[in-house]
This record gives C-alpha cells, sequence and structure tokens, in this order.
C-alpha cells in the first residue's frame, strides 16, 4: 500500500500542471520543478513520484519516451496527452473549490 | 491502448523490470549530476523494490501475468510427464475427432439449412397409410392433377411447389456414345422465385417456363455440375443436351451452394415439371413432392385441414369404379390416409430417412466414447494433482487463493483439449468424406457437400470448452480443496478423492459395454442380413440395362434376337432377360384372388421373364417345370410361383394346375400355376419374403448374364459389343453386378457394423487403460497399509484379493449399469437392427465377458504391484 502522503491527493494535479506548463520532462527535473517553483515548500518524494507516473501513463493521462536530458544523458521524458490536459482542468477546478471552500471555513469559524 | 501495454507488459514480465529499473537508476544519476550525494539520493527512493513493485502493478494486467505463468508452468507438467499427456491427448484426440466427424456427418445430412429463402418455413407434405401388415408406412409422392386442386384449396394462404424426386437420368450434350448420368429434378415454375435463388449465369426458370405440357425445352444447371462437367465455362449458355428424346437448351446455372432439395444427392440439371409429358395430366402418375411455403403468419394446422379434406375427396372420387378389387379394409385406408407437413428446412430426401437414425446412433456412440475419454483425463489428472498436493498445499500457504488454483488446473485441461482438438480436427477432416464414400450403391453414390465452416468449426471449439470443464473442473475443484496444514504433513484427503475416481471408473465401465452391446447388436444385424438365404445365386451375374433408341415400339422377336446373340458371346454361360433384375428395388404387386373368393389382403410381387432367367438365376424348381417359349399367351396363362405364394394362398400342398387371379384396375387376369420354385428374395433384404410370381413376357429392359469368368463387370466390354452388332439401335444404358445390388441393402448395416465395432475398440483401449491407471493409483496410496498388512503376516493371496475386491465393486457397479442401458437401448436402435435383440443373453453376455476380460487384463500389472510390496522398505520409507 502506498503510504499516506500529505501530496498523495495532489501529487497528480501538481506534475499534470508542471508537464502543461514545461513539457516534456523526466522524474527527476519534474520532482526539482516542483520543489523550485514551491519555494522548497513542497517535497516530492521519489518512492511515490515514479507509481503515480507510471500509473499516469497507463491512465493515458501522460505519455512517456525515452530520451535525452539537456545535459546529454538518457532518459525517460514524460509530456502531457489531450486525455491528460481535460484531467488537468477538472483536478484543477476541484482543488479550487476544495481550497475556496477551505478557506471559507477557516475566515467564518 | 493502455489496455494494450498492461497485456503486452505481462508477456514480457522481464523486460518490464528493467525498463524501471534503468529508470530509478537514471534518476538517481541526475541527482548526483546536479550535486547531491549517491547516497542520500538512493536513500530519498526508500525500499527500491517496492518502489518498482508498485510501478509494476500499475503496468501489468495481473490476471493475464497469471495465467501466462500458468500457461509456462502447464507446458512444463506436460513435458515433465510425457507418456501420461501424450496418451491423454490421443486418446482425447480420437474421440473429439470422431465426435468431430460425426457431427459433420450428421450437420450436411439433417441440420444444416437450404441456402434458400426461409428454409425454416418450408415443409412438404406427406401421408401416411398401413401397409400389408397394417404397419404404417409414409408416402409424399403426388400427382400433377392433385398437386392442382391442392394449390387451388390454399390459394393466397400458401404457395405450393412441386419439385420431384432428383433420379440420375441418361442425357448427352453430343452424340449416343458420350452419354452420360446426371441427376435430375423437375421444378414447377414457382420453385426457384419461392426460394429467392439468383442465377450464377443466365437464368433460372420461372413461371412462363411452365405453362404448357412439352413447350418448354429449357434447363438450369446446378453449380456443381457446371464446375465438375464444364469448368465453370460461361460458354455452356445455349448448349443443348438430350435426356430419351428430349432435347433441353441450357438457359442458365444455379447459384453457387444450391445443389437441389434432395440432400444426399447433388443435382445436375432442372427442368420445367411440364416437361414430363407423360405424367403431368394423369392422376395415376404420382412422381413429385407438394412443396409447401405458408404465408408469414398462417398457422399451419388450418392449412392442414384444408389440404386434408382436398386430398381425401380427390381419393375418393379415384377409387371410384374399382372398389371391389380392392381389399375393402386397404381401399378405406388408402382414401383416409393422413396428410402431414413434414419440415424441409434441411432438404428433403430418401437418404435423410434411411440414415437419420443411423446417424443419431452413430453421434450417441461417439459421445459415450468421447465420455469415457474424459473420465480417463478426468482420473489421469486427478491422480497427478494427488502427486502434487504438497505442491498445491505450498501454493495456498504462500497466499495463493483458490481462483487461482482452479486456473492454474483448468489451464492444464485447456491446453491438453486444444491439442486434441487439432489433432481430432486433422482426424474428422479426413474421417467424414471417408465414411460417406462407404455409402455407394451402384446406381446413386451418397453425394453430400461438406464444407468445413464456421458450423463445424464452432462444433470443434464448443467441444473443447466441454471437455475441458468436463475433465478439468473435477480435478480442478478437488485442487482448490487442499488443505495446507494436513497435506504438508504428509497426508492427504485421498479417500474422497478415490471415491470420486472410481465412480468415473464405473461410469467408463458402463458406457464401454453400451458401446459394445450395440457394436454386438449392429455386427449380428449384418451377418444375419448378409447370410440370409436370397434363393437365387448372385455370384459372376452381370446385370446389363439396354434401352431402345428414339423410344421406338420393338418387338419381342428383337429382344429374343439380343439374347440369343449374348447367349453365344464367348466367356457367356448362359443370358436372360427381365423386365427389372430382383432386389433392384422396383416392385410390381397385384391384388390376388382365388377363384370363388374376395379379394386377399396380401398383394403377390410380380416380374416378366423369359424362359432363361430362373436357371439363369439358380433358383431351384421344387414342383412341375419351368416356363417356356410356348408360355407367352398375352393376358395370363402360365405362371411360376414361389413357395411363399403357395404357403399363403393355397396353404402349402401341391400347387401345379391350380389357378388364380391377378386384379388391376380394369380387369382380372387369370393364371394357372405350372411350377413351383424356392423362395427368393424380390425387394430388398429386409422385408420378409414375399409371394412370388414369375409370368412370362416380352416387356424386357435387363439381361442376366451368367459369366465364366470370376469377374462379370471384366465382360461388360464385350456384352456392349455383341448387343450394338445384334442390333444398332439398342443401346447399352447402365452396368452392374447382381452382388452390388445385394450389397445394396445392407449398406447401412455394413457401415453401422464398422464404425461401430471401430468404436468399441476405441471404448475398449480407453477403457482399459482408465481402469488400470484407477488400480494403479489406489495400489499407490495403499502401499503403507498393505505393506502393514504383509508385515503382520497376510498372504500374497490375502492382499491380492483385497485390491482386486475394489476393482470388482467398480466393475459390478459399471457392468449393472451398462446392463440397465443397454436393456433400454430397444426403443432407440430396435428398428435399426434385423432378427437382433437387445434382450437376447448372447447379445448380454458376449461384451459383458469383452468387458470383463478388458478389466481383468488392466487389473494384472497393479496386481502383481501389490503382491510384490516389500513390507520392509515401505516401513522404511514412511
Amino acid at each position: 500500500m502506498p503510504k499516506p502522503d500529505s501530496l498523495q491527493g495532489s501529487l497528480e494535479l501538481l506534475v499534470l500542471k508542471i508537464l502543461a506548463r514545461r513539457a516534456p520532462l523526466h522524474g527527476y527535473a519534474i520532482m526539482t520543478a516542483i520543489e523550485q517553483i514551491s519555494s522548497e515548500v513542497l517535497r516530492v518524494e521519489e518512492g511515490s513520484l515514479y507509481p503515480a507516473l507510471h500509473r499516469m501513463e497507463e491512465a493515458g493521462w501522460i505519455g512517456a519516451a525515452w530520451g535525452t536530458t539537456d545535459a546529454g544523458r538518457k532518459a525517460r521524458v514524460y509530456s502531457l496527452t489531450p486525455e491528460g490536459r481535460k484531467q488537468l482542468d477538472a483536478q484543477e477546478s476541484r482543488w479550487n473549490a476544495v481550497t475556496a471552500a477551505v478557506n471559507h471555513v477557516l475566515r467564518m469559524a | 491502448m493502455s489496455l494494450w501495454t498492461r497485456i503486452v507488459n505481462a508477456f514480457g514480465g522481464d523486460r518490464l523490470n528493467r525498463e524501471i529499473d534503468e529508470e530509478m537508476r537514471l534518476h538517481i544519476e541526475e541527482a548526483v549530476a546536479s550535486g547531491r550525494s549517491e547516497e542520500e539520493a538512493r536513500r530519498a527512493f526508500g525500499n527500491l523494490l517496492l518502489t518498482r513493485e508498485r510501478s509494476r502493478d500499475a503496468r501489468v494486467m495481473g490476471w493475464l501475468e497469471g495465467l501466462v505463468s500458468d500457461v509456462r508452468f502447464g507446458v512444463r507438467q506436460i513435458r515433465k510427464h510425457k507418456a501420461v499427456s501424450a496418451s491423454a491427448a490421443l486418446s482425447l484426440a480420437l474421440a473429439v475427432g470422431s465426435s468431430t466427424a460425426a457431427f459433420r456427418l450428421i450437420d450436411a445430412m439433417l441440420l444444416r439449412p437450404l441456402p434458400v429463402k426461409n428454409p425454416e418455413s418450408l415443409h412438404y407434405l406427406a401421408y401416411t397409410f398401413p401397409d400389408q401388415a397394417g404397419k404404417p408406412q409414409e408416402g409424399d409422392s403426388f400427382s400433377y392433377p392433385l398437386f392442382l386442386q391442392l394449390g387451388e384449396t390454399v390459394k393466397g394462404d400458401a404457395e405450393l411447389l412441386a419439385i420431384s424426386y432428383a433420379y440420375p437420368v441418361d442425357l448427352t450434350f453430343g452424340s449416343d456414345a458420350e452419354m452420360e448420368r446426371a441427376p435430375r429434378q423437375y421444378v414447377s415454375g414457382n420453385v426457384f422465385p419461392t426460394f429467392g435463388l439468383r442465377p450464377a449465369l443466365g437464368r433460372l426458370l420461372g413461371p412462363d417456363d411452365n405453362l404448357k405440357p412439352g413447350a418448354h425445352p429449357v434447363a438450369v444447371l446446378s453449380y456443381d455440375y457446371w464446375s465438375s462437367r464444364f469448368g465453370r465455362d460461361p460458354g455452356v449458355l445455349g448448349r443443348k443436351f438430350r435426356i430419351g428424346e428430349q432435347v433441353y437448351e441450357v438457359v442458365g446455372v444455379g447459384p453457387e451452394g444450391f445443389t437441389g432439395t434432395e440432400t444426399g444427392v447433388i443435382t445436375g440439371v432442372f427442368v420445367p415439371t411440364m416437361m414430363n409429358q407423360r405424367a403431368i395430366g394423369s392422376v395415376n402418375w404420382s412422381w413429385f413432392r407438394t412443396w409447401v411455403r405458408p404465408r408469414p403468419g398462417q398457422a399451419l394446422e388450418p392449412l392442414r385441414e384444408r389440404l386434408q379434406t382436398a386430398f381425401t375427396n380427390h381419393r375418393r372420387e379415384m377409387i371410384k369404379g374399382f372398389e371391389s378389387n380392392l381389399p375393402r379394409q386397404s381401399a378405406d385406408a388408402w382414401v383416409r390416409s393422413k396428410l402431414t407437413f413434414q419440415p424441409a428446412s434441411a432438404g428433403a430426401s430418401r437418404a435423410q430417412r434411411e440414415y437419420a437414425r443411423a446417424l443419431a446412433v452413430l453421434g450417441a456412440l461417439v459421445t459415450l466414447v468421447l465420455l469415457i475419454a474424459c473420465a480417463n483425463v478426468a482420473n489421469l489428472m486427478m491422480a497427478q494433482t494427488a502427486g502434487r498436493a504438497r505442491e498445491m498445499a505450498l501454493r495456498v500457504s504462500i497466499g495463493a487463493g483458490k481462483w487461482r488454483l482452479i486456473q492454474l488446473v483448468l489451464v492444464e485441461s485447456a491446453m491438453l483439449a486444444a491439442t486434441a482438438t487439432l489433432l481430432g480436427g486433422a482426424f474428422a477432416w479426413w474421417a467424414a468424406p471417408w465414411v460417406m464414400s462407404r455409402v455407394n450403391p451402384p446406381d446413386q453414390p451418397l453425394q453430400l457437400v461438406l464444407p468445413a465452416d464456421w458450423r463445424v468449426l464452432g462444433f470443434a471449439a464448443a467441444l473443447s470448452v466441454v471437455v475441458t470443464l468436463l475433465f478439468g473442473l473435477a480435478p480442478a475443484l478437488r485442487a482448490s480443496h487442499v488443505q495446507p496444514a494436513y497435506a504438508l504433513k504428509g497426508g492427504d484427503g485421498g479417500r474422497s478423492r478415490l471415491r470420486l475416481i472410481h465412480v468415473l471408473a464405473a461410469g467408463q465401465v458402463a458406457f464401454c459395454f453400451v458401446v459394445h452391446f450395440s457394436a454386438g447388436l449392429f455386427v449380428d444385424t449384418f451377418q444375419r442380413i448378409t447370410h440370409q438365404p436370397l434363393g437365387f445365386n448372385p455370384q459372376r451375374l452381370a446385370l446389363v440395362e439396354v434401352s431402345v433408341k428414339n423410344g421406338k415400339q420393338v418387338t419381342g422377336e428383337a429382344w429374343r434376337q439380343v439374347a440369343d446373340t449374348l447367349r453365344t458371346t464367348p466367356g457367356v454361360e448362359s443370358a436372360a432377360m427381365c423386365s427389372w433384375p430382383l432386389m433392384s428395388g422396383n416392385a410390381w404387386t397385384g391384388t390376388i384372388r382365388m377363384p370363388g373368393k374376395g379379394p386377399e389382403a396380401v398383394e403377390a410381387f410380380y416380374l416378366a421373364v423369359d424362359p432363361g432367367f430362373i436357371p439363369t438365376m439358380g433358383i431351384a424348381l421344387k414342383q412341375g417345370r419351368n416356363l417356356n417359349e410356348a408360355d407367352k399367351a398375352e393376358g395370363g396363362g402360365a405362371a411360376v410361383v414361389s413357395e411363399a405364394f403357395v404357403r399363403r394362398y393355397f396353404g402349402g400342398g401341391r400347387a401345379v394346375g391350380r389357378t388364380f387371379e391377378r386384379l388391376s384396375r380394369e380387369h382380372a387376369v387369370r393364371y394357372e400355376v405350372v411350377g413351383v420354385v424356392a423362395d427368393v428374395r424380390y425387394r430388398s433384404l429386409r422385408d420378409p419374403l414375399q409371394p412370388v410370381v414369375f409370368v412370362p413376357g416380352d416387356a424386357s429392359g435387363t439381361f442376366a448374364v451368367r459369366t465364366a469368368g470370376a469377374d462379370p463387370l471384366a465382360m461388360a466390354p464385350a456384352l456392349r459389343t455383341a448387343i450394338s452388332q445384334a442390333r444398332p439401335d439398342f443401346r447399352v444404358s447402365n452396368t452392374y453386378t447382381q452382388q452390388m445390388l445385394v450389397d445394396k441393402w445392407s449398406i447401412r448395416e455394413r457401415l453401422l457394423a464398422t464404425l461401430s465395432v471401430f468404436f468399441a475398440a476405441v471404448a475398449m483401449a480407453l477403457a482399459g487403460i482408465g481402469l488400470y491407471g484407477v488400480l494403479n493409483y489406489s495400489v499407490q496410496m495403499r502401499t503403507r497399509e498393505l505393506g502393514i498388512r504383509m508385515a503382520l503376516g497376510a498372504s500374497a493371496r490375502h492382499v491380492g484379493a483385497r485390491v482386486m475386491a475394489r476393482i470388482g465393486v467398480v466393475f459390478a457397479v459399471g457392468a449393472a449399469a451398462g446392463l440397465a442401458g443397454g436393456l433400454s437401448s430397444e426403443r432407440a436402435i430396435g428398428t435399426l437392427l434385423y432378427a437382433a435383440h437387445v434382450s437376447d443373453p448372447g447379445a448380454l453376455a458376449v461384451p459383458l465377458a469383452v468387458v470383463g476380460a478388458t478389466a481383468l487384463i488392466a487389473s494384472i500389472p497393479p496386481l502383481l504391484r501389490a503382491i510384490r510390496i516389500d513390507p520392509a522398505r515401505t516401513l522404511r520409507a514412511e
């Protein structure tokens, strides 16, 4: 069983968002991108990232191919599929709705 | 896409693992390159193996991966037990192949719908009437005037079609020397349109081709005839051919796959009913079947009632005027014959009627053999899974679910079944046409289209599934009930497994008995029917059918001239003339009246012959004299009768000099008995011996020629030459032997006897293997027990008796069940038997002895093994 993780629900959303902006990226680059953009607030664990990537690949949200990095190293790079873009929109709006609701509760309680 | 990759990944497990590992490795490299320490990067991954498994689960179709590994494991198991697996696969292949071959025949003969529009709505009319012995007989031939009357009756509610029997006729596309034979069917003009058929070439026959008698000399060839005779040459349109004196023009070719309506005969040419000029206007000439296509939604019974009324009225009208010449009862029964609708979706033919039951019985025998084979394989598999109890227990204890175990065993059985189906399919491919080629009467061999299409393939595939379930399920369920703690400790739940195995073995004995029992009856029937006294000697007898060119009338003198020429031909011992040969299937029957009495209930059979016939045929003269040249009085005179005739009408005793009358429609003909001959078979081998009358006659069509050489057909060319030299206007239309005619009546019996003996042999072999396996297994299971008994002083005889007691019970139960099955089979096979009965003690004793001997032989090796158990070694091994 995947261990409970604060990022569990949002990891997929983050990966989809990153890939929507900067595809194609390999696993390590996705991880560092999330860390950098969140100013190192969000840390992705490798042990969670790869199973998530492979799950999303099988679901058809992202595609994978063997390519080379900027530094010329071999890597498996991921990019968003049209299906994944739809998924991103759906998850993003759900996330916004949930956080808005949570904020509302925090303010009003 | 993702489904596909998951399926692919299930097959390429290793490649997938490597790929995931590679990605992880590159990730760590990347981390190191960006300045992290390798150790730290590695630690960040946590459990690498776990991560890999989680990734893997996302990318693999789990159950398929399991299935693939089961198949690999199954292959290994099968390879490990080569001998057992091979014998299982082979015995199954034989059984599956026989079943598929039987299905091919049954399907082609009885089930396959005609390739016409809505075949399921087609029926043909039949009527039942009691024959002389009071047994119901079925008739289905109609006259054209009656057909028109019936059509009028149901106009608008049903379409009636006239389709004649498919009899082979002599026809030629060139000169007389190029005569050939092809089955012809007369069809009414509405047949092709109602069937919704489209021509492959030219046009088909329509209503306009069937208006005036003799005015439509056009013909349509069947696609098969066009292919085999003309190589599908489109130039065939407009060609002329001649049947008798009538010249026809080919106007079209029927659609591919349509071989006529007489299943078992591939029709060559279709011609309009109006071209049967002699018959078309006559109420006395019944020569075709009446087919019915009801209007959609029209109920059958009201239709039948209307047709019945018209039919009965017609018959009542017909019988007026000569009622007094018929026995009262048979006249009534004839008028009141019941009309029925017979389903005709698969065609209508005599061959279907003759072979339906025989094919059904063969199908049943084949099914029993299949069940025996299945029980065999199930027992083998069960014994094998018992040997694997520990392995199964291990699987359960490391977390394999019940379904996983069932799947494992079922996969193995499916692989066996698939192998057997492939081998069996190859067998069926060869066997079905071979069986059909055995059904080959001289004048009309059975012709069936035997396609290997989706019906046959579907049957084989379905059979494969059923077989898998039949022999795979029991071992699979057994395996799934394994108790790990118990099995791993070394004990096993052998008792209930052994019970199931014994039940299956008893079933095998029962089925084997039934197969042997019916085979015995069929062999007995065949022997009785072929060893019946014929009353004549069929050896070295050639039969030459002769017709006169241009159908012109010739005198009896011309026929006698030909007979004389044949008698002087070298190699001929004697020659004679008859209107048709004995046992040809033709019959001339007439009601008999003794002087001063009423018509007799039983008809006599007549044959017009010349004086040479009785000696040439080798028929024994019992009283009086043979016919002679002076006996040729027209309309009565001298007659030679058979002993059955004397028994039936004169009550035995001396018959020479007595007189009797033959009643025909119009008048009575008086005969005087001049001689009595031994009983002869007139029509078939199955009919009881009929009263036969030989009368002198000029009407001749066949020469019976006794040759000096052993092979009468070797004389055929010489006879042909002699005939055309004697009378250039005579033509030989067919040559065969008397033996062929005799054999024709036992083709079905020979086929049944041959095939059932084959199945009996297969059943015996399979059951023997099965019993051997069962006993061997039970000795193996009881080695410890028997060892202890021997250590305690039990003698070898005692141990042997204990072992044999078990198999004795299995055999007794199986034989009792088989006996009961055999005795109750009378209804199913009774009509196929001749003078053989299911309750005959001999019929029961022989199969009992054979199956018993099989069981005995099969139990010798395990028995030896049991009494050779070394107690010391057995106990040490524990």
